[in-house]
């Protein structure tokens, strides 16, 4: 029995014919691919389903389908499902994506269990601009706030990287100390702001530093939408060169890794990712750090499985989290940012107690 | 993945030769000593520094700067001084025995144990003191810590770097959560605890301080004992073991140190971040690896940050103040990026 387990192979390698190209999947991929996006398209529906306005399961599958375009209520249907519940949840399917495989990259390319989307300041510059424009400079209109925080992420990574930068390159030790640092100074400005700030705007710059997707609409998904659709392949494609960042900076080098040029480009993937998230969501903690870990669990260290796998999971715990975050405190509702964590939490001690002893 | 990543090795140390190692540390002490000197004779008033040395040396009850000086001041800057230190040496600590750079006191949960503890106590109790504070402070760091210690030292091996730092990530998410949960729904509570959650040395007055100095004195006493053996277990687990070392002792003992020290730290002044993460760096670019030097120099050197940050503080906008926590990052972020780039060379 033994022996027969041994024969069969535990990698999946996908070579298309012609192409000067290779992919090589954990056997566990495909299986534990199929389970997550099932389990996301039954909190899907459920999700829509779950609302003041009350309609049957068929109703929600089938007007999600444009199956039932005759049926008399077909407008109000469609009104509640597309208009209403189904954008936000695409849009937090999407940002736990985004988040998920940002937080990836950035373990891998600091060989750090304790990285995360926002180890290059994303969350601290957002932060800074968000607050800014909510608690100090209250008349700039509301659709500035995305693209300020959007800039306030991208201006600080960019700053960090090139503090870090020094005549060799750079190296992911420079990079996590200067992230402390400047992240620190970040994070006093807006702690200033929010000590000093009327109550009111401060209690809303708190729900939107811990993440939020209410009233977001399908704007926000195409914003984000086109982020991934470019970086998240690319994600995918570079994944083997994060295997190959793991093995260290000497060894990667010594197996012919353009190191500055490979981890340049994942860190611009990363932060791409990240800042997008940030921008239509705000700064929802937690799913960038722990969902490569729980997907590491699933399906081994390698970054072929591990990138896709660890996006799926990060959309569905954030879809499951809009959930229940509606669902706990109706007719009120719970920020994303704050469920996340809740169920996220004793689901991942779950599994560090099951693997205690690997 | 594993956690075995980088501690971080400068290449070369500042003090090159053991021999500047014990003058160094006197150097930062007397210079800790004109910090504290400096601090009591700023203020809402300035005191002269003779009035200081004069009320230090021959307390005199009707003078009304000298009541100042021993009632306000003096509590204060000591208060800033223990806090200073004492979380200096548990992030060195805690660095050593994650080997993680990344790590502090934070990592134990005991940040956002207290915060929730604290934030709780008001929500439900409403009584904002500083003395309800620091003992609900302190047990919701101590519980908060128990519970990672024992999740990350679970099953086989006890308790490696990596399990003790995603136990100490995830229960510090969970727990900030249900505090942001409050912060978000209650007003109130917000308004009476933003202060807090920040970090601040304003109104610590003596009998505060005497309660909660014994443990953190112990715990820089007892880390200071155990300072060989943290070395060695700095190097790794393996390597620990294989120089004959009962690694599960050293690694129980060290984090109760590490509740000592921090969990008595935010009894005081609240959540103060920053200190215990950059000082342990800083230091180590100066000292090299051995945790019998490490752990002093960061007492000293977290002790003058913290002091330093505080005139800050109280300085930068006369009469209102701002919380320590703040100010520390404006005056210790930019010597650390020039330290970072000066040092790391890899």
């Amino acid at each position: 029995m033994a022996a027969e387990k041994q024969l069969r192979p535990s990698w999946i390698t996908i070579r298309p014919r012609g192409l000067n190209f290779s992919y090589k999947l954990d056997r566990r991929v495909p299986l534990v691919a199929l389970g997550i996006i099932a389990f996301t398209l039954v909190v899907l529906v459920v999700s829509i389903n779950y609302g003041q306005y009350n309609m049957s399961v068929g109703d929600v599958v089938q007007t999600l389908l444009g199956l039932n375009r005759d049926h008399p209520d077909y407008r109000n249907f469609t009104l509640v499902v597309h208009t209403f519940r189904l954008p936000r949840i695409v849009l937090a399917f999407l940002v736990g994506m985004a988040l998920a495989v940002s937080g990836t990259i950035m373990q891998g390319i600091t060989r750090n269990a304790l990285a995360d989307p926002y180890l290059l300041g994303v969350s601290s510059g957002a932060g800074l601009a968000a607050v800014a424009l909510i608690v100090w400079l209250k008349d700039v209109p509301a659709y500035v706030l995305p693209w300020a925080a959007f800039a306030g992420a991208l201006i600080t990574a960019v700053a960090i990287y090139a503090l870090a930068w020094k005549g060799e390159g750079s190296s992911p030790i420079r990079l996590i100390l200067v992230g402390i640092a400047l992240e620190a100074v970040l994070a006093s400005v807006t702690t200033i702001m929010l000590l000093f700030g009327q109550i009111n705007d401060v209690q809303q710059a708190y729900v939107w530093l811990t993440g939020s997707v209410y009233g977001r609409n399908w704007e926000h998904v195409y914003a984000i939408g086109g982020w991934l659709l470019v970086f998240l392949p690319a994600a995918i494609l570079m994944a083997r060169q994060l295997n190959t960042l793991g093995l260290g900076d000497a060894t990667a080098k010594g197996l012919g890794l353009r190191i500055e040029w490979q981890r340049g480009l994942l860190l611009i993937i990363s932060v791409a990712l990240a800042a997008a998230a940030v921008a239509v969501a705000g700064t929802i903690g937690f799913v960038g750090l722990v969902a490569p870990h729980v997907t590491r669990r699933l399906v081994g260290p390698s970054h072929e499985g591990l990138v896709p796998i660890s996006a799926l999971f990060g959309g569905a715990l954030l879809v499951l989290a809009d959930l229940i975050g509606r669902w706990v405190i109706a007719p009120s509702e719970l920020p994303i940012g704050i469920v996340t964590a809740m169920i996220g939490a004793p689901y991942f001690m779950y599994l560090l107690y099951r693997s205690r002893n690997r | 993945m594993t956690a075995q990543t980088q501690t971080v090795t400068p290449s070369s140390r500042i003090l090159g030769s053991r021999s500047l190692l014990l003058p160094g540390l006197f150097v930062c002490l007397l210079l800790l000593i004109g910090c504290l000197l400096w601090s009591i004779t700023l203020g809402a008033a300035d005191i002269d520094s003779t009035v200081v040395y004069e009320s230090l040396f021959h307390y005199d009850t009707t003078n009304f700067d000298h009541l100042i000086i021993q009632t306000v001041r003096l509590p204060r800057v000591l208060s800033g001084m223990i806090v200073g230190a004492s979380l200096a040496v548990s992030g060195a600590i805690m660095q050593g025995l994650t080997r993680n750079p990344l790590a502090d006191s934070g990592i134990l949960g005991i940040n956002s144990g207290a915060a929730f503890a604290v934030v709780l106590a008001v929500f439900l109790l409403g009584t904002p003191s500083l003395s309800t504070y620091a003992v609900f402070g302190f047990i919701g760091a101590a519980v908060a810590a128990v519970i990672v210690y024992t999740l990350g030292s679970m099953g086989r091996g006890g308790a490696t770097p990596l399990k003790l730092t995603l136990a100490g990530v995830i229960l510090s998410a969970f727990l900030s959560s249900f505090t942001t949960a409050i912060l978000i729904g209650d007003q109130e509570t917000l308004d009476k605890i933003r202060f807090w959650t920040a970090g601040s040395l304003a109104g610590r007055e003596m009998p505060l301080l005497l309660q909660t100095a014994p443990y953190m004195i112990a715990g820089i006493v007892g880390a200071l004992l155990i300072s060989r053996q943290l070395t060695t277990i700095s190097l790794g687990e393996d390597i620990a073991k294989g120089l004959g070392q009962s690694t599960g002792w050293v690694k129980g003992i060290a984090a109760l140190l590490v509740v000592l020290l921090s969990g008595g730290a935010v009894a005081l002044a609240g959540p103060i971040g920053f200190v215990g993460l950059v000082i342990p760096h800083v230091v180590r670019f100066i000292v090299g690896v051995d945790y019998r030097w490490i752990l002093p120099y960061s007492a000293v050197l977290g002790a003058i940050l913290i002091t330093v940050a505080d005139v800050g503080a109280r300085v930068v906008i006369r009469p209102q103040e701002l919380p320590v926590g703040v100010m520390m990052a404006f005056v210790g972020a930019p010597f650390f990026i020039w330290l970072a780039r000066w040092k790391v060379k890899r």
